[in-house]
């Protein structure tokens, strides 16, 4: 396997013989992911294809804008956080249909504990009580994640009914919570997370957070060649190093600069008692530094510890994962606690962003981010799957469905292509895989 | 040679175990001492590879006993086995397609670096080691296990239960997707781990093989122990006629 960190082993390019063709030189000195381009190329054309529709048709190319293009990162925060999760359950062969149901049963919880019990006990507005939620809330999602685990790894009943069954479940008991009430509004902290009003981190916060993730690359590089070196093995050329580092911090710098070229509206400006006319960035908004963080977190997971190893050699082949040892029930159950508290995580956002908790609060999600997974390049057969993939996968996702939004689209026709998007994307895969394997 | 004295390296006592109603292995005894190769023969179904899988810890046996060096062993899993440094190369090669040969070698004893992260550099050069010795042309280090060759495939097994220092290995049909030239290396290497003094369980069907490279044989039929013999002490066609007939030669025991 190549040894850069993004790169999970299975999906890893062969060091192939350059071949005389320059493209596939470059691809394979710099050992870049063809699939990763493939999403890539993919993205920039439903993303072109919305503006120009927009442009063409309604005489206003909506897409391509900071305002679009912020929103979207907002939005793809919530799918793009539990599509890493799945990425581990569909890669040990299992599914996880009870996501939507678990962040509407966490999100419930959590509105009732910060809006009727924490407030009574430490008063309205303590700051703790949004620490309190989050803890209560993740961890809330982890134990039913665990009891699925514990179904499906002990009890010996397959993930798709336990999790049917969960989706069903769950949501019944988001309803019964608060009798179907709605919980409206959330803690004023809590409420940042969901990237609301004031929930983003500005024009200075975003060039520290970029100027840290572009020390990050570069760190990755030299410290990979450096390893490579110790070991003896083949190196990238230094103009493949160079040129990664450079694409790596440019779209770091590119995403800040976008991010901060959409100014804060007026009324909030007012709020904070600026002119009208003054101009200050949003920059990152709270949930997508949150996926970002979740991203890189579960990254490392699954490409530099044992837990990530091993959750693929069960995908590869479960038999041999137990022979040489590892403990197949234990780990199923803690890929599905890891799911669950990642829906506690989603559900802390989506219900921050709405400032609010309804018991249908996710409804639909699971299909969102199995499809993201999928997309991403998560084989349904097991064993191959990356983080980054998925969180590509969740912005696809999230992309066609804004972008039919902005269009002027509606619902039925959003499901449909959604649905053929899905199947479509599934099939390409099977070619793609045919052809490199 | 063949007269063992002294505390067997292994002894697996009156071992049944039976899955639903089939009983696969049905009260079988065996013993290994340090510096032999014990062949384990007899047809496809006769039970051979269910008993050394109670050895390995694949399978929990259903009654008997397991002497590890005269002592009473318990082995509920692989983990047990290899802690009684019982290696083994399994008949479906037990590899994950999807990873790579040295991720499959360490598979569940993974170098980790002082921060307990997965050393993959370290792990591929230490296999890089391994596979110089054991398969001089092995090359493709950094696909997944999935794009080799059958007998590429085989010698990451082997490296596998060679690597980390058995005492007692088990070779369940070592050879069997091995052409001619690969085969007489897996030779040599028995021949090798021979003379360091380690153990072998050999499930071998090439009947030249057994004669060649084990000391002693054990013929299984029906999930019984037709006989065991000294491999000096017979012919190749007392041991067929064992494994086709059952039909057990006066030297057997
Ligand atoms: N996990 C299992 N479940 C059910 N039956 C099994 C299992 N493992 C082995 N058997 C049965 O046990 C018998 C012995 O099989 P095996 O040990 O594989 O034979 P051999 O290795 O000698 O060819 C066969 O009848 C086989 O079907
Ligand atoms: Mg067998």
């Amino acid at each position: 396997m190549t040894k850069t960190p993004l790169t999970a082993p299975p999906v890893a390019p062969a060091q192939a013989g350059a071949g005389g063709n320059p493209v596939k030189r470059f691809l394979s000195a710099t050992e870049i992911d063809t699939r990763l381009l493939g999403m890539l190329a993919a993205l920039l054309l439903i993303w072109g294809g919305f503006h120009l529709y927009g442009a063409i048709v309604n005489g206003n190319g909506a897409f391509l804008t900071p305002r679009n293009l912020w929103n979207l990162s907002v939005q793809t925060s919530s799918i793009g956080i539990m599509a890493t999760g799945m990425v581990l359950v569909i890669i040990t062969r299992n599914i996880d249909l009870s996501v939507g149901s678990l962040i509407g049963v966490t999100g419930m919880t959590m509105g009732i504990l910060q809006v009727d019990i924490l407030p009574q006990i430490f008063g309205l507005g303590h700051w703790s009580i949004w620490i309190i939620t989050c803890v209560a809330g993740i961890a809330l999602g982890a134990l039913i994640g665990a009891f699925h685990g514990w179904l499906i790894a002990y009890r010996g009943i397959p993930s798709f009914i336990v999790t049917l069954g969960g989706l069903m479940v769950w949501r019944g008991m988001a309803f019964i919570a608060n009798g179907g009430k709605t919980i409206s509004p959330v803690d004023s902290t809590f409420a940042l997370l969901g990237g609301g009003p004031g929930g983003n981190v500005g024009a200075t916060g975003s060039w520290i957070v970029g100027l840290i993730a572009c020390a990050g690359v570069v760190w990755l590089l030299v410290n990979g060649r450096r390893q490579r070196i110790k070991h003896e093995f083949p190196l990238r050329p230094i103009w493949a190093e160079v040129t990664l580092g450079a694409i790596g911090c440019g779209a770091i710098i590119g995403s800040v600069l976008l991010m901060n070229a959409y100014p804060l509206p007026r009324g909030i400006l007012r709020q904070m008692d600026l002119p009208d006319d003054a101009f200050v960035s949003h920059g990152f908004a709270i949930p997508v530094l949150i996926m970002i963080a979740v991203g890189i977190a579960m990254t490392i997971l699954m490409t530099r510890t044992r837990f990530g190893r091993y959750v693929f050699a069960i995908g590869g082949n479960p038999e041999a994962a137990a022979l040489a040892g590892i403990n197949t029930r234990w780990m199923t159950l803690k890929i599905f606690a890891l799911m669950g508290a990642l829906s506690g995580l989603a559900a802390i956002i989506a219900s921050a962003r709405l400032n609010s908790a309804t018991n249908a609060l996710g409804t639909l999600d699971e299909l969102y981010v199995i499809a993201a997974a999928v997309i991403g390049g998560t084989s349904l057969a097991g064993g191959v799957g990356t983080i980054y993939g998925a969180i590509l996968g969740a912005l696809v996702m999230q992309s066609l469905q804004s972008g039919m939004v902005l269009i002027g689209f509606d619902a039925a026709i959003q499901r449909i292509v959604v649905g053929v998007v899905l199947v479509l994307a599934v099939y390409l895969d099977n070619l793609y895989r045919a052809r490199t394997k | 040679m063949t007269m063992n004295k002294g505390t067997p390296l292994v002894e697996m006592r009156d071992i049944s175990i039976s899955f639903g109603g089939i009983k696969a292995v049905d009260h079988v005894s065996i013993d290994l001492h340090p510096g032999e190769v014990v062949g384990l023969l007899g047809h496809n179904g006769a039970g051979k590879s269910t008993l050394i899988k109670c050895l390995s810890g694949a399978y929990q046996k259903d009654t008997g006993e397991i002497y590890v060096n005269g002592e009473r062993a318990e082995i509920n899993n692989p983990r047990d086995a290899r802690n009684y440094n019982i290696e083994t190369i399994y008949q479906t090669l037990a590899l994950a397609d999807n990873l790579d040969a040295a991720s499959n070698l360490f598979l569940g004893r993974e170098l980790v670096t002082a921060a307990g992260f997965v050393d993959d550099a370290q792990m591929e050069a230490e296999t890089r080691k391994i596979m110089a010795r054991l398969n001089p042309n092995f090359r493709k280090f950094n696909v997944p296990v999935s794009a080799l060759s059958g007998g590429q495939r085989q010698s990451v097994a082997i490296a596998r239960a060679v690597y980390f220092n058995a005492k007692i290995l088990i070779m369940d049909e070592p050879t069997a997707a091995l052409g001619p030239q690969e085969t007489q290396m897996v030779a040599e290497l028995i021949q090798e781990l021979k003379r360091q003094g380690l153990g072998i369980f050999l499930i071998e069907h090439d009947i030249h093989a057994v004669m060649d490279l084990c000391d002693r044989a054990v013929v299984m039929k029906n999930g019984q122990r037709v006989g065991t013999v000294n491999v000096d002490e017979v012919t190749d066609d007392d041991i067929l006629g064992m494994i086709i007939m059952g039909k057990k030669p006066a030297k057997a025991y």
